[in-house]
């Protein structure tokens, strides 16, 4: 039978024998053409899914770094292309980049800005911090049921009011009334600290409801089960648990107020000046910058002046964010 | 009532106890009587109520809404489901370990002093040996005794067990109520909490809820299975063991259910 079939394959190559090896080569390919080798629509679906991520990451990351990029090269050029002192920068305190003073360089002194910054972020904080812990408590220990029926909706709702909304009111409720109160205008840290604290008075409630919420039940019980009064328990066990989560809260409620213009701009009186009281007109970085972008030239020292604050306000809010993590990382371990 | 007059200080009696969970009745007509100074283990499969009726004793179920508490339980001389009986105070005589080592956040020696200081005790000098007096009742000052001052979530399971053993005696109890506090243990450090608890016999009126068999044969001097919301059985631990009445206690302890 073989013998026939290799006569017959001298007339026809077609059915010629094949050689172990060859046999071996053919029978590796057949293997590799199994359907188990094959590519399949799922994994070319999966390939493009994972390109599609990738492309949205890759383009999220290099929005961001051009963006670090261009604040940071226009915020430096004040001090590299035009001149100006970063000493001035930090204690000069006036504001004025057009003129250049008799040393020849250009006049900007960002201390009141900076004061005015870091006044309103922190007592906005100072004041907010003990209503939202509180609320919180209330909301988790005191009363969870109202608290989550009613509190937890209203509070969502407050952190969608937009801040122009926030502003609108301080400028029509809380400035006259510091004027009827307090000697000046109305105008000033006060009316700024007011309105940025009740603006983040729903964000630092919400985070820190979470912090609280997330102290396990059992040391609570382990807490009441040693004799402790409910209070206690809130005081010495949940609130000390809960401490890294709540100072998160605090802090990302100090970078909400720290960037935001807006309604700080609307209420504070926008003199580029350190006030000598909380009542009298101050400003603010965002609130100097919103007021003064709309009148510069790209490229002059006037526009450099302004990428210079804004740089400011994202280093400041890289330490917030820096902060937040550190928190977190020391909480996780 | 009588009966009520002559049995000793810190004896505990349980009188018709009856627990609801909303409509749920979850014990039915519970009467015990625990001796002083003696372990008690409480025997019986899951949602049978043994830890329900653990925290009767010392009213953490007042924490659950909608639970009602009816019969008596007589500590010494008082009913203390009785509603003038201040939870909190209870709660410093009737000790209770949970199943998980709760410890708190804290350094070693803050859990400790956790107890006593809420309760007044601010002198330094004072909780200094309390700390120490308590954890060397808890077998476990020689293993932490350099690192009071460490955060106490870094120690290994079983020291944290023990740990809050030593936090629950700070507060001088003169009863301790024990729910499974060993099922999250290896056998070492279950081993090492068994012993603890056959120590604190001498000083302390235990009750311990237990799913293993063996610890309970092991540690304790009398046994009730629980079945249904009902105490099935209770007696001298060997008897229960050796020669049950009911052929469930019988098949529970043989591993048949549960």
């Amino acid at each position: 039978m073989h013998k026939e079939l290799s006569q017959k394959s001298d007339y026809n190559l077609q059915v010629s024998p094949i050689s172990k090896g060859e046999y071996m080569m053919a029978k590796m390919i057949k293997e590799t053409e199994h359907p188990l080798y094959r590519k399949s629509n799922k994994m070319r679906m999966e390939r493009f899914g994972k390109g599609l991520t990738f492309l949205s990451v890759a383009l999220a990351a290099a929005i961001t770094a051009a963006i670090l990029f261009l604040v940071f090269s226009k915020g430096l050029s004040t001090f590299i292309m035009n001149d100006g002192s970063v000493k001035d920068f930090f204690t000069g305190t006036t504001w004025n980049p057009a003129e250049v003073n008799s040393l020849g360089k250009p006049i900007i002194g960002a201390l009141p800005f900076l004061v005015g910054s870091l006044a309103v972020t922190g007592i906005s904080a100072l004041l907010s911090a003990p209503l939202a812990i509180g609320a919180a408590i209330f909301m988790s220990e005191i009363a969870p049921k109202t608290g989550k029926r009613i509190m937890q909706p209203v509070i969502e709702l407050l952190v969608g009011i937009p801040s122009v909304v926030y502003g609108f009111i301080g400028l029509t409720v809380v400035v006259p009334f510091l004027r009827d109160l307090f000697p000046g205008s109305g105008f000033g840290i006060a009316a700024g600290t007011i309105v940025l604290s009740v603006m983040i008075l729903p964000t630092v409630t919400s985070l820190a409801l979470d912090a609280i919420q997330a102290v396990p039940r059992s040391l609570r019980e382990a807490s009441l089960a040693l004799g402790s009064t409910r209070w206690q328990m809130i005081c010495e066990v949940v609130l000390k648990t809960a401490k890294p989560g709540l100072m998160m809260a605090v802090i990302f409620g100090m970078a909400r107020a720290f960037g935001e213009a807006l309604a700080v701009q609307m209420v504070i009186g926008n003199a580029a000046v350190i006030p000598h009281s909380l009542f009298e007109p101050a400003s603010t970085l965002t609130s100097i910058l919103t007021m003064g972008m709309g009148y510069t030239v790209m490229g002059q020292i006037e526009n450099n002046a302004l990428w210079s604050l804004a740089l400011v306000l994202l280093l400041m809010s890289l330490f917030f964010t820096i902060t937040v993590r550190m928190i977190g990382k020391g909480k996780s371990s | 009532m009588n009966v009520v007059n002559t049995i000793e200080q810190s004896v505990i009696q349980t009188e018709n106890l009856q627990f609801y969970y909303g409509t749920h009745h979850a014990l039915k007509n519970i009467n015990l009587k625990f001796e002083e100074k003696r372990i008690t283990a409480l025997i019986g499969p899951s949602g049978c109520g043994k830890s329900t009726f653990l925290r009767t004793m010392n009213r953490m179920n007042d924490l659950i809404p909608g639970v009602k508490t009816e019969g008596a339980i007589w500590i010494g001389k008082e009913n203390i489901t009785d509603s003038s009986i201040d939870p909190v105070e209870l709660r410093k005589k009737v000790g209770m370990v949970f199943q998980h080592a709760s410890v708190f956040p804290f350094s070693i020696y803050e859990n400790i002093a956790y107890g006593p200081r809420i309760h007044g005790e601010r002198n330094k000098k004072v909780l200094d040996e309390i700390v120490e007096e308590n954890l060397r009742a808890a077998a476990l000052w020689d293993e932490v005794k350099d690192q009071l001052d460490q955060s106490a979530t870094g120690l290994s399971g079983g020291q944290q067990q023990r740990l809050t053993i030593a936090r629950t005696l700070a507060t001088k109890p003169e009863i301790l109520l024990m729910d499974e506090p060993t099922s999250a243990l290896d056998p070492i450090s279950t081993a090492k909490v068994e012993e603890l608890i056959q120590t604190l016999k001498e000083h302390y009126t235990i009750i311990i809820v237990t799913h293993n068999m063996q610890q309970a044969a092991r540690i304790a001097d009398f046994t009730a299975f629980f079945l249904n919301g009902e105490v099935k059985e209770y007696g001298q631990t060997a008897t229960i063991f050796s020669n049950p009445l009911f052929s469930e206690t019988k098949e529970y302890i043989a591993g048949k259910f549960g």
